[in-house]
């Protein structure tokens, strides 16, 4: 007996692997040029990050005695594991992305059962895991060195930094966003704070100390550009969450310029570039509808802009991003589509002959 | 004109091409018919005729029941050879109550009585003879149209919009018809029009069909008719949405269209009407598209009713390859055929024969809540949460969402990326709510009867008391009264 097959008979070319695939691509400009920036040890760290998330989801779908071969060949684990190992510092030690993918594909996903089912974006429950549990690898940026400059480390040099905790004599730097929040504990101003350390077309071409997912914000930018354009994604949330930070960084920098940092240089530093076209478009960890999204990249803009201005750490894009995961179901029950012939509370419209 | 905006919807690969620029070929009569008793929305018809009778083309051989209900007529002259169940055009392969006709090759038409002026008419005259030809919604819905004809009247509804959508990919009949016959379909419209008296009377027609748009203004021009390009999206053929392109208003979901004083037909159903009106000729034939990529040669045919759609596939050179699937209707709404031996009906616009390729069918992966389904949504709905709903069994909390405002249309399984058979969920919980629904009716039903029972009991056992103590009391009254008879008896003796 054939089963029956119900209406609609035709289908859009459209899969989650391709979806998946196409957010990939989008990445890789900005993931290739941070290779270049910051060399083998970068590499090594994404490959260690991919490989973990692999192996991991792979066991954990065994586990649950699930075919194994479909869910990692929808890339979603492997897309997880890229975003969280742009979003590392470069030279951090193999382990720290080893964990962190583990953390993200077993515990925030597979533990939730799988793809679609977690309430926390992966990536960034992983990264908030691991910079409150190792705070000193986390923070330990370096300033870029690009593989074709004398000092960037060979490969086997980059073996050590990965794998065998060779200190960075040297090399290390603070990220922008660090170095700031450092300066006015100590009670310097912006004007202080920022002297010889920011120029703006330095972040937009990335070559100032952070991950491979910061430094190069013009290329992210590109990358979700080309997202929406090939309707992967939509403007809703990038431009809400953008809009979140660019606004109260404005206003509160009209009124004391001296202490509150101005837009651009909200906008060109730390994750936020990436976290707005790779993190809050999350389908799974966002709402459903429009509105629902503008809201919700809303909220995680403002309050990565509060975290950045008034909390104790220095970034706090993955914190807001978490933040608002959990009012992603309390934003989903209240803004709701309008349905034809009723109005907004579900009731029919009445029966209007028009003139 | 300025048309409004609308929402959701999808854009299908129209495939049209394959049968569009096929001129209408009349279907060979075939030797055997099979009339189904109900090809409508509402109640079958009744069988007028018995096993060997003879009969003419347009003999009525089933009489409508009921308010909402059409008659059916004998495709063609012949002798009935059989009334009984014959299987219907429904996934499940079930049978339904038909009339089989053996045509005797003559085609031999009933005397009809033609109306020489056909606007000479009255409203009610229009209206008996539409409905006196068993004429249905012809996109698919086969509503029946002379009620909703009277119920326009009763509304006096001031739009009417004649729908030449035909949104549904790889289905041309209407756009052939509205090319080759513009000017049957215009006197339609206005007949239709005269019968309903409306103001404003608008054909809308998808711009991908430029040619049905060219020969439709022209056959309209210099009459109140105005022929109008919609978008090419799917479902533009709607009723609901066309009339929100055009006219910018919304019908209540509790309401019908003639609440917001439009009436809506489809451009096939104005030519039916045509033909009945001014020819007194019931509905017994169709166009009907016959296309997809395992037909050798696709065409649009005009084909009696009750014809099998296998004679349409063999007519059309048979197949190259076996099909992966065989589809009554279009692509995004039709039913899948188990057997190509079922018969044709009023509402059935197309049959396709689809390769694998074509259908695009793999197993469903979960839902990444994308929310495609919802931007596709014309209707406005979450499917994404109504089918998370109806999977975990509770098919009552997907009617919060607005189940029973979603029409099926098919957007959202087709854009979803992780192919889950998203309509399929919602016809099912439909019919498990019309389950629970029939049960409830049936313990009502129940309940009310045993009531009744025990309150006839209780009636009874209460004026069987009665009437006892009645008798009681009578018979004690006369006992007591003999014995003061006899006790006066007693004292006047003494």
């Amino acid at each position: 007996m054939n089963k029956i097959a119900h209406s609609p008979h035709a289908h859009a070319p459209v899969s989650i692997g391709k979806v998946m695939g196409t957010v990939l691509l989008a990445l890789t400009p900005a993931t290739l040029f941070g290779f270049w920036l910051y060399g083998w040890p970068a590499i090594n760290l994404w490959a260690v990050s991919l490989a973990a998330a692999i192996v991991g989801e792979g066991f954990a779908v065994s586990l649950q005695g699930r075919a194994v071969r479909p869910v990692l060949m929808d890339g979603s684990g492997i897309l997880t594991a890229w975003l969280l190992a742009i979003s590392l510092p470069p030279f951090a030690p193999w382990w720290i992305a080893a964990l962190g993918s583990l953390f993200a594909v077993v515990i925030s996903k597979q533990v939730f059962g799988g793809l679609g089912q977690n309430p926390f974006n992966p990536a960034m429950a992983a990264r908030v895991m691991l910079l409150i549990s190792f705070p000193l690898e986390m923070t330990i940026w370096v300033a870029p060195a690009p593989l074709s400059s004398a000092h960037a480390p060979d490969w086997l040099e980059s073996l050590h930094i990965t794998f065998m905790h060779q200190p960075l004599d040297g090399m290390a730097s603070a990220s922008l966003l660090g170095h700031v929040k450092t300066e006015f504990t100590r009670g310097a101003g912006l004007d202080q704070a920022l002297a010889g350390y920011y120029a703006p077309l330095d972040a937009l071409w990335g070559s100032r100390a952070g991950s491979l997912g910061e430094t190069a914000a013009l290329l992210i930018l590109l990358g979700g550009l080309f997202l929406i354009a090939r309707r992967i994604i939509t403007w809703h949330a990038p431009v809400a969450m953008l809009l979140g930070v660019a606004v109260p960084a404005l206003l509160f920098n009209m009124v004391n310029p001296n202490h509150y940092a101005g837009p651009m240089y909200h906008l060109l530093s730390g994750g936020l570039m990436l976290g707005a076209f790779f993190i809050v478009t999350d389908p799974v960890t966002s709402p459903n509808t429009a509105t629902g999204q503008f809201i919700f990249g809303l909220g995680c803009g403002l309050l990565t802009w509060i975290i950045r201005t008034w909390g104790g750490y220095p970034e706090g894009v993955a914190f807001a991003v978490m933040l608002m995961n959990a009012a992603t179901p309390l934003i989903d029950y209240y803004v709701n589509p309008r349905i034809y012939g009723r109005d907004r509370k579900g009731v029919s419209l009445t029966a209007n002959k028009g003139s | 004109m300025k048309l409004f905006r609308l929402r959701g919807g999808v854009h299908p690969e129209s495939r049209k091409e394959l049968a569009a620029d096929r001129a209408i070929r009349v279907l060979p009569m075939p030797g055997r018919l099979y009339v189904p008793l109900l090809q409508h929305v509402g109640a079958p018809a009744q069988p007028l005729v018995n096993v060997g009778d003879k009969v003419l083309k347009g003999q009525l051989i089933g009489a409508g029941q009921g308010v909402i209900s059409a008659p059916i007529h004998a495709p063609t002259s012949g002798r009935v050879l059989a009334i009984g169940d014959f299987p219907a055009a429904h996934p499940s392969g079930l049978t339904a109550p038909t009339i089989t006709i053996e045509a005797d090759g003559e085609d031999r038409w009933l005397e009809t009585e033609v109306a020489s002026d056909p606007f000479a008419l009255t409203p009610d005259e229009i209206a008996a003879r539409v409905a006196a030809a068993g004429i249905v919604g012809m996109g698919g819905a086969t509503f029946p149209s002379a009620v909703k004809l009277n119920l326009s009247r009763k509304n006096r509804v001031r739009t009417l919009i004649i729908n030449g959508g035909e949104c549904e990919p790889y289905i041309t009949c209407d756009d052939r018809l509205m090319r080759e016959r513009a000017a049957e379909i215009v006197e339609g419209v206005r007949l239709i029009r005269h019968a309903v008296g409306a103001i404003e009377i608008m054909v809308g027609i998808e711009e991908n069909k430029p040619a049905a748009l060219a020969a439709m203004q022209a056959a309209a021009m210099g009459t109140e008719v105005r022929v109008i390009a919609v978008p090419a999206m799917y479902p533009m053929g709607w009723d609901k949405q066309m009339i929100r392109a055009l006219t910018g208003r919304e019908v209540p979901a509790d309401g019908r269209t003639a609440d917001i004083g439009v009436l809506v037909h489809n451009v096939a159903t104005a030519y039916a009407v045509r033909d009945a009106v001014r020819f007194g000729r019931p509905l017994v034939s169709r166009l009907v598209t016959v296309s997809g990529g395992s037909v050798v040669e696709p065409g649009n045919l005009e084909v009696p009713i009750g014809t099998l759609v296998e004679t349409l596939f063999q007519y059309c050179g048979g197949f190259a390859g076996k099909p992966a699937r065989m589809v009554l209707g279009g692509p995004m709404m039709g039913v899948e055929l188990a057997t190509a031996a079922v018969p044709i009906v009023k509402g059935s616009s197309g049959v396709l024969a689809l390769t694998s390729g074509e259908i695009g069918s793999v197993q469903p992966a979960p839902c990444i809540r994308c929310s495609s389904c919802v931007r596709a949504c014309p209707v406005g709905l979450l499917p994404l949460d109504m089918a998370a709903h109806i999977r975990a069994g509770d098919s009552t909390g997907s009617v919060a969402l607005g189940l029973k405002d979603c029409i099926a249309c098919g957007c959202c399984s087709f854009v979803c990326p992780s192919h889950i058979p998203l309509v399929h969920y919602f016809n099912f919980a439909k019919g498990e709510l019309m389950e629970q629904e029939r049960v409830k009716l049936k313990q009502e039903a129940t309940k009310k009867l045993a009531d009744a029972r025990n309150e006839r009991i209780a009636r009874i056992a209460r004026e069987r008391a009665e009437a006892a103590a009645k008798r009681k009391a009578a018979r004690e009254a006369k006992e007591r009264a003999a014995k003061e008879a006899a006790a006066k008896a007693a004292t006047e003796v003494v």
